[in-house]
């Protein structure tokens, strides 16, 4: 690790520190296929600059010929955005922008593990890059709405037909949003929100 | 224009073929390499290899409950000083630059040393409870 005593570390200004009574994150991951607009989100709610935490992977001689001693693992470091919003004075919502190769975002422990849910990010141009991580989510059973970022020159289609074509079922949310507009970016959170509380309240019947 | 359409892969129409019989040793199967890359990839713990890691999470709340140690080193002392306020792992592992993993093996001797405290993160379990996302629901709406 070459970690400098000279390098002075800055931490958070001032008025980014979390009031003494903070106790608990909880968080949100934003995917979707590249330029999506993941990062414009995590920026416009974030009350915070949004910042960028990494995870190093290493390819591991698993089935692979392997010799000892010749040091040939390769590492990939994955990088994510993130932001945060600030609930209550002891709640934190953390959301977590993912960029790059999805199925690395997979791998990094603890991302979706313990997530709220996720938000899948599309661009109707380009539909069919977002098919694999749906896929994905679906596989680990983490709840997730669909937001279509409404690109200028981008194809618009009827709600259900997107629906079909993403062989969603009708209970998954679908909706549009500007994700460079705060309330825009605020309501797809919601919606994922309220999405969460049904399925809740689906499983224990008050 | 219609969509391009997406094939769903789970839930699988046809189960996944049975697991390999256990308790053979790998290098005995002569078979194809594996067929999902991303079994190749494993998280590196940078500095500590094979010990227990504290179960830190992304959104996990440090905060420094104790006076640097003159014995603290370089990371120990920064992290410690960032976090005289509440802050995230994740921050954490941002404003110092070091991977997640490595925060949380820095984190893990910390609270070994009673250095730092972890609050922990609400959401242990698989789902969250109502109480708690209505409570999101209503701090987003003040957004
Ligand atoms: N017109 C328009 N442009 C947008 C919108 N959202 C994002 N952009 C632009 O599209 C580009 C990509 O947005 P990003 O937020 O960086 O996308 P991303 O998903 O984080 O991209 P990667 O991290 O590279 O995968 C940027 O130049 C944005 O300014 C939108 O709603 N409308
Ligand atoms: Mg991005």
């Amino acid at each position: 690790m070459d970690f400098k005593n000279s390098d002075p570390v800055t931490g958070p200004r001032t008025e980014d520190h979390l009031p003494h009574t903070a106790e608990a994150g909880v968080k949100i991951v934003i995917v979707g296929g590249f330029g999506v607009g993941k990062t414009t989100m995590v920026g416009s709610v974030s009350e915070i600059r949004p910042l960028t935490t990494e995870e190093t992977m290493t390819q591991a001689g698993i089935g692979v010929d392997d010799n000892y001693g010749s040091d040939s693992k390769t590492a990939t470091t994955v990088a994510m955005d993130f932001g945060r919003i600030s609930i209550t004075d002891q709640l934190v919502l953390y959301l977590f922008g993912t960029p790059g190769q999805e199925r690395f975002w997979f791998l990094w422990n603890g991302l979706f593990e313990g997530a709220l849910g996720a938000v899948v990010l599309l661009d109707t141009r380009r539909l069919e890059v977002s098919f694999d991580v749906i896929g994905r989510l679906e596989e680990r059973g983490v709840p997730f709405v669909v937001a279509v970022n409404t690109f200028p020159d981008a194809p618009r289609y009827p709600v259900e037909e997107l629906r079909s074509a993403l062989d969603l079922p009708r209970e998954i949310p679908i909706v549009e949003c500007d994700v460079r507009r705060r309330a825009s970016s605020r309501d797809v959170l919601m919606t994922l929100l309220r999405f969460l509380h049904s399925l809740a309240r689906a499983k224990a019947p008050a | 224009m219609t969509p391009p359409r997406r094939r769903r892969r789970y839930p699988k129409e046809n189960p996944p073929p049975p697991p390999q019989p256990a308790g053979e040793d790998a290098e005995a199967q002569d078979g194809p390499p594996p067929k999902n890359p991303e079994r190749l990839y494993i998280i590196t713990g940078a500095a500590v290899e094979d010990g227990e890691r504290a179960p830190i999470d992304l959104v996990t709340l440090i905060v420094a409950s104790a006076e640097l140690p003159p014995s603290a080193t370089p990371e120990q002392s920064a992290l410690l000083r960032i976090c005289q306020a509440p802050l995230s792992v994740a921050e954490i592992s941002a404003y110092l630059n070091l991977p997640f993993s490595v925060v949380t093996v820095l984190l893990t001797e910390l609270l070994a040393a009673e250095l730092v405290q972890a609050r922990a993160p609400v959401v242990r379990q698989a789902r969250a409870d109502r109480s708690l996302l209505e409570a999101v629901m209503h701090g987003l709406q003040k957004l």
